[in-house]
């Protein structure tokens, strides 16, 4: 019997035509079908376009999983005020690399996901809100949005049905905490980016007080595909809690980084066969599901399915599908220092668990990385990320304590070396792409 | 005791613009604040603007956004502190960020930024004495799949090593042209800083510079489409038959591989990036490649 090779398994849908030399222009999205879903929306009534995504399925792409659908239906309807759309491309979370590609390749995706999803909220405005540090894109959706607006995709009476829709692209200024819904929100309202207690709800009291949709990049592009080639199309990938596509990044000593679009529940070990496993002569020795706030997994868990279930029964998250693999050579101490670092410099500063413990946490990990680790040094660690986790006032500090508990339970004895013999035990050199490139040729 | 705190005289406000460039800001300004139901959502693109006039968010730029959105000066300042990418000194004309994240970090970002401090002879967050360069450590910029990268005014150089990073900012010193891996050649960062304020870069070009998606973003469309073998294997050698180009394909490696100055063959940007791909230890549970494999190969 013949294997069907792996890469069969994959299913490019947003990433489809990523490789047409002028893959972000309207012409070339039209060209691959683009703005079709957008006349069978308008045709349909805001409420069955609502019940439509709903019933496909799609969950958020933006790390927590929420079902799409059921976030439009709760904004209230006739209650005379306006509601918003805002699009979270903020994409800060260490490993997390899709939603930048996506747009720099195929903005058009968005916006049309954008016109959909704003005339089932009965929506009049939408916001993207862009990382500011990734100028490429910028430009591209600066240009999509002109060519969209100049199409009659966007503004006043759109395709005659006398929707009017407003979009602005909006650049950030470098906060990862602006990637958090409500701390997005207050900095779109130009304030300091700190997340807002909850209730109320974006959905009753989003933007400037206003019923407010905040969904991801991928989340909203994906709208288009569903509505077009319809929902149990959709619902033919994945499985029955996690159906449909998504987008797989692949990072790290990897063979063959990148981008791997496919249905949901794929696992590492499918990637690597179809990517060219880990690179040459080595072994995989950590990795992350989805971004460095996710709990890390070993080899043990190669053959977990990358859904929402499969990962969370596995005790991690699916999170934004950021596979940062790491190979043998990787001190894991160094990483979740480096990370823990990341945390601490990013921490908004309002709660006292997060802005306090980060900054121990930094101090306990360099000097157990720089060899002067102490006795008892490990419970304390394990102690402040407990004290973090679950006791924060936003996930950032639940975030920041995934990588130290979870490389607590896989690699304690790593931790245990470093301390007894005073230095990390690993050379960084053989961990840099080019390290062994220049063995080789050294050995030529 | 005696302190070295000044407890005199409050600071005197800042100097406004001069009237021209006072009138030539206040015009982008109404513009900016007509984009949105809330005037002060506006104060980002607007901080964003005042760089772009001085390079930096000055005291005169901060007097300027709280004017024009009647904000005080506290306000606007307790706003321009928390982001990262308002700074609050004169920098350079380039600024140059090596993602020093975990995950580019290991990849090689540590040493290209140790490299390039020692080469530049400057430290984090210092500009050369030239004015050209600041040296920046940045987080996770979104391209971790082209690790290890650096961000020059904000347009990618993927897949870099110390030597093309070298190369990189002895072009930005030269003064040579210099192209990203992704985004269009480079302008300065007060360029940078007007398209961050909400302006479309003018320029011919600069939309489409380095084409669609770059290489690893095709790495999965390629393999669907089997444009691109599975599990096989740039410079693998002992099957050079089944060995795909290192680079991309000819079509694309002119838009998308790494045309720095002064030309593409010149640069090592454009041609060492570490793209090797090839099959992992067989003994590995994590290299699934096994007897299969080769019989796969066969098959397609
Ligand atoms: C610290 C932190 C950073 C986040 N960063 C992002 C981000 O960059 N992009 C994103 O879409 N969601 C991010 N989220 C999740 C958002 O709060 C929110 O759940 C998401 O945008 C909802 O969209 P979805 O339902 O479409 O997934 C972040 C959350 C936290 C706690
Ligand atoms: S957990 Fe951290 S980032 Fe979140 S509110 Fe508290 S201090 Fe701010
Ligand atoms: S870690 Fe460097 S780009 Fe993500």
């Amino acid at each position: 019997m013949t294997v069907e090779p792996a890469e069969k398994l994959l299913a490019p849908v947003l990433s489809a035509f990523w490789d047409d030399p002028r893959s972000w222009t309207l012409d070339t999205y039209r060209r691959h079908e683009g703005y079709q879903a957008l006349t069978k929306a308008l045709a349909m009534a805001p409420d069955d376009l609502i019940a439509y995504v709903k019933d496909s399925g799609l969950r958020g792409r933006g790390g927590a999983g929420f079902p799409t659908g059921m976030k439009w239906q709760f904004i209230p309807q006739g209650d005379n005020k306006p509601h918003y759309l805002v699009v979270n491309a903020d994409e800060s979370e260490p490993g997390t690399c899709k939603d930048i590609p996506l747009l720099f390749a195929n903005p058009h995706a968005l916006i049309e996901g954008i016109v959909i999803a704003c005339y089932a909220i009965r929506s009049h405005h939408a916001f993207i809100y862009l990382r500011g540090e990734v100028v490429p894109v910028l430009r591209r959706l600066h240009e999509a949005v002109r060519e969209a607006y100049q199409a009659g995709y966007l503004g006043k009476d759109i395709k005659g049905t006398g929707f009017d829709l407003e979009l602005t692209v909006h650049a950030g200024a470098g906060a990862y905490i602006c990637g958090e819904e409500t701390a997005l929100l207050d900095s779109l309202e130009g304030r300091r980016g700190q997340p807002r207690l909850r209730p109320p709800f974006p959905a009753v009291e989003g933007l400037y007080a206003c019923p407010t949709v905040v969904n991801n990049v991928e989340s909203i592009a994906s709208v288009p595909a569903i509505i077009h080639r319809g929902k149990e199309w959709f619902r033919s990938m994945g499985s029955e809690k996690s159906p449909g596509f998504t987008l797989y990044s692949l990072s790290g000593h990897v063979a063959r980084p990148g981008q791997y679009e496919g249905p949901l529940g794929i696992t590492l070990r499918q990637l690597l066969d179809m990517g060219g496993g880990m690179r040459p002569g080595h072994r995989l020795k950590f990795w992350t599901p989805g971004g460095s706030s996710t709990p890390m997994f070993t080899e043990e868990h190669l053959d977990v399915p990358l859904d929402y279930e499969g990962v969370g029964a596995a005790g991690s998250m699916l999170g934004t599908k950021a596979l940062q693999c790491f190979d043998e050579t990787t001190c894991v101490v160094r990483a979740v220092t480096r990370w823990t670092e990341f945390y601490a410099h990013e921490s908004c500063g309002k709660c006292t668990p997060c802005r306090e413990g980060t900054y121990w946490l930094v101090q306990l990990l360099r000097d157990i990385e720089a060899g002067k680790g102490r006795a008892g040094d490990l419970e304390k660690l394990a102690d402040i990320a407990d004290n973090i986790n679950g006791k924060s006032f936003c996930a950032l500090g639940d975030g920041a304590a995934a990588p130290i508990a979870s490389s607590l339970k896989y690699f304690r004895a790593e931790y245990e070396e470093h301390i007894e013999r005073g230095g990390c035990p690993f050379d960084p050199a053989r961990s840099t792409a080019w390290a062994d490139t220049s063995r080789t040729e050294a050995h030529a | 005791m005696s302190s070295e705190v000044s407890l005199g005289i409050p600071e005197l406000p800042a100097p406004d613009y001069p009237a021209d460039v006072r009138a030539r800001l206040e015009t982008d300004a109404r513009e900016v604040i007509a984009r949105y139901p809330g005037s002060r959502s506006a104060l980002l693109p607007l901080l964003h603007l005042v760089q772009s006039e001085e390079g930096y968010v000055t005291r005169t730029g901060i007097r300027f956004c709280a004017e024009m959105l009647e904000l005080t000066t506290a306000e606007v300042t307790a706003v321009a502190t928390f982001y990262t990418m308002y700074r609050r000194k004169p920098s350079g004309d380039y600024q140059v960020g090596v993602c020093t994240n975990t995950l580019c970090a290991v990849m090689g970002g540590d040493a290209i930024f140790e490299e390039l401090r020692e080469h530049l002879g400057v430290g984090n967050d210092e500009t050369t004495a030239d004015g050209k360069i600041t040296l920046e450590h940045i987080e996770c910029n979104a391209a971790c799949d082209f690790a290890p990268v650096v961000m020059v005014n904000w347009e990618f150089f993927d897949n870099q090593t110390p030597e093309s990073a070298k190369q990189l900012v002895d072009d930005l010193m030269a003064g040579r042209e210099v192209r990203p891996t992704r985004g269009a050649p480079l302008c300065t960062y007060k360029e940078t800083a007007r398209i961050l304020a909400g302006f479309p870069d003018l320029r011919e070009g600069a939309v489409e510079a380095t084409g669609g998606a770059g290489p690893a973003s095709l790495a999965g469309l390629r393999l669907a489409r089997g444009e691109a073998q599975a599990r096989v294997v740039g410079q693998r050698g002992q099957t050079p038959e089944h060995a795909p180009p290192a680079q991309p394909p000819q079509d694309d490696a002119d838009l998308h591989a790494t045309p720095t100055s002064p030309s593409p063959a010149e640069h090592p940007s454009s041609h060492d990036a570490p793209r090797q791909t090839a099959e992992s230890d067989p003994a590995h549970p994590a290299d699934p490649v096994g007897e299969h494999a080769e019989q796969e190969e066969g098959d397609r």
